[in-house]
């Protein structure tokens, strides 16, 4: 399990620096730099800036300059907003970011998990139809459609929790944000959960383990179960992915001060160092997930430990 | 979609899969409203006086109803696109879509003919694609290339799209590269490309369908996803995202502004899946 994990870990720091790669030069490649916007710039203080922020220098010099302030867990100074480093940035939002992510991802899993076991179980009834049916269409409706939706809803119509914002410590404004968020992954989880404990069910093994008498229930927890949590497992991963990119549009929708508007800010403004901080940021936190999600699949499923 | 399947394996005689599609009632009634909405989409526009970017000033912010035949509104500013927006949204999803089932099939198809290390290494691309937030490269990609050609934003969007489609396409490979008109091509000395073109790809159809039906709702949602971030086609053009993204801000004042434009969108999402699925059932009801 040890030279598993360790091994997974390994191979990520590849991923990471491939990601930073593509975007350090892609993001460059653009037209346009930091500083065009600028008004009032004489050629003499336009070249000192250039100067002072290392941007006179070859391409190839600038990315291994980078990278060496990266290895030092230095993320540079943002271009565009004064006095702020990227990672006084990140400490600011991120933190409400990774919240509203997790708590999506929580509130997936805890109904996701059940409606589907309940679908499988009661296979053929109201019960199964209604949660295939309802999970169909909420895998169809993306966030920046029922974003608004319920805001109008809950917020507007009903006024039972606050329509956008944040206030630190105050739970009700983290409703709206994580419910939308996690609609589509629940919606997932559920159909994936039906379909796996159906094809669990019908095994040979949980046949002959009724055959020994056990019930239904004992059947279920003890058997049943964990073979069919390992699709929807291996799922948490993606799900983290697609949360944490939804995010960015969460955050717009319920005006959060969270750290996704820094990256398309970034990207229009060209302000190279804010955009290459996000990218970390999300790459890491998606690749780290991932990580999670196959360690627990291992956890759960000692045949993948050893190939 | 368990019915259709069940009625595939009972049915005296192996059933086709246009049979087992048309018995799967969820399936048609989908295909059915798509065509409608592609036709709507298509020639809808024609039915109104207006153009997508002409302004109906005496008609600010109609609701829907039958005030000037602005029967899906307008909003403040005058304007009358929603049939427009499911133009372009239909017309980028479908073309996205056509662009990373090519990529997809080429690169599935060799990888999974040729084998051994070419495979392997091709496919750990792949892996290591699908590690990455995505979606982030394509807000870059769009960012820096696309923010005001509709071509580049379709590249960027469409480049994404084929990861999927490439390993469902190798497994595919790799099982009808050892049946025996394969070997039978190979002996009467075709060469890799032709056998790939003629043998192969033909032989993938099936399987290229169903994932090319999965794929169109994910990337019209790409598409709308990267325009409510601000980035995507600009005014005056319009698609259903940015129309959402307008009718979000105006949600107050003129809620069918949002309503419209998100009603046609899940529509479009919901029939792709659901058709995706029966399709999915029906062709290829192994992998389900």
């Amino acid at each position: 399990m040890l030279g598993f994990a360790v091994r997974r870990i390994a191979g990520t720091v590849p991923i990471l620096l491939i990601l930073v790669t593509l975007s350090f030069f892609v993001i460059r490649l653009a037209p346009g730099g930091p500083f065009d916007e600028e008004r009032g710039l004489t050629p003499q203080v336009r070249a000192n800036l250039d100067h002072l922020y290392g941007l006179d220098r070859p391409l190839g010099v600038q990315y291994l300059h980078y990278l060496e302030g990266l290895a030092h867990g230095d993320l540079g100074l943002s271009y565009k907003l004064r006095d702020e480093s990227v990672a006084g940035l990140i400490a600011q939002g991120f933190p409400i970011s990774i919240t509203v992510g997790f708590a999506a991802l929580v509130l997936a899993t805890l109904c996701g998990v059940p409606l589907g076991i309940c679908a499988a179980l009661r296979r053929r009834t109201a019960v199964d139809y209604a949660v295939t049916a309802l999970a169909t269409l909420a895998i169809a409706l993306p966030p920046f459609v029922t974003g608004p939706l319920l805001a109008l809803v809950f917020g507007l119509a009903l006024r039972w929790l606050p329509v956008a914002g944040w206030q630190q410590g105050e739970l009700v404004y983290l409703i709206l944000p994580a419910v939308t968020l996690a609609l589509p992954v629940c919606a997932a989880i559920a159909r994936m959960m039906r379909g796996s404990l159906l094809e669990t069910l019908s095994a040979s093994f949980v046949r002959t383990a009724r055959a020994r008498g056990l019930g239904a229930t004992r059947v279920l927890l003890r058997h049943a179960l964990r073979p069919a949590l390992l699709p929807v497992v291996s799922y948490l991963g993606p799900a983290a992915t697609y949360v944490f990119t939804g995010s960015l549009v969460v955050e717009t929708v319920f005006a959060l001060p969270g750290t996704g508007r820094y990256l398309v800010q970034g990207a229009l403004d060209r302000d190279y160092t804010l955009v290459m901080g996000m990218i970390i940021l999300y790459g890491a936190l998606t690749l780290l997930l991932n990580l999670a999600a196959d360690l627990a699949y291992g956890w759960l499923d000692p045949r993948v430990r050893h190939d | 979609m368990i019915e259709a399947q069940a009625l595939g394996v009972s049915a005296v005689g192996a059933p086709s899969g246009v049979r087992r599609l048309r018995e799967n009632r969820v399936a048609v009634g989908a295909a059915v409203v798509l065509a409608g909405l592609a036709l709507l989409a298509a020639f809808g526009p024609w039915l109104s006086p207006y153009t997508y970017d002409a302004l109906d000033w005496r008609h600010l912010a109609v609701a829907p109803g039958f005030t000037a035949s602005h029967w899906l509104g307008t909003d403040p500013l005058g304007y009358v696109r929603t049939l427009y927006g499911l133009r372009l949204s239909l017309l980028i999803g479908v073309l996205a879509t056509a662009l990373s089932v090519g990529i997809g099939v080429a690169w599935g198809a060799l990888a999974g003919y040729v084998g051994g290390r070419t495979d392997s290494w091709m496919m750990r691309a792949v892996d290591v694609l699908y590690a990455l937030p995505y979606l982030f490269v394509v807000i870059i990609l769009a960012t820096v290339f696309g923010r005001d050609s509709v071509a580049m934003l379709l590249i960027a969007i469409g480049a994404v799209g084929w990861l999927t489609m490439a390993r469902v396409v190798r497994g595919q490979t790799l099982s009808l590269k050892r049946r025996e008109f394969i070997e039978a091509a190979r002996a009467t000395g075709l060469g890799t490309t032709a056998i790939l073109l003629r043998h192969i790809v033909p032989n993938l159809a099936g399987t290229v369908a169903v994932y090319a039906t999965l794929t169109i709702p994910e990337l019209i949602t790409y598409e709308s996803f990267l325009i409510f971030l601000g980035l995507g086609v600009q005014e005056p053009l319009a698609s259903l995202g940015s129309l959402i993204n307008e009718g979000a801000r105006q949600m107050l004042t003129a809620p069918w502004m949002l309503l419209v434009p998100a009603a046609f969108l899940v529509a479009l999402l919901l029939c792709f899946n659901l058709l995706g699925d029966g399709l999915r059932d029906a062709l290829d009801p192994a992998a389900y």
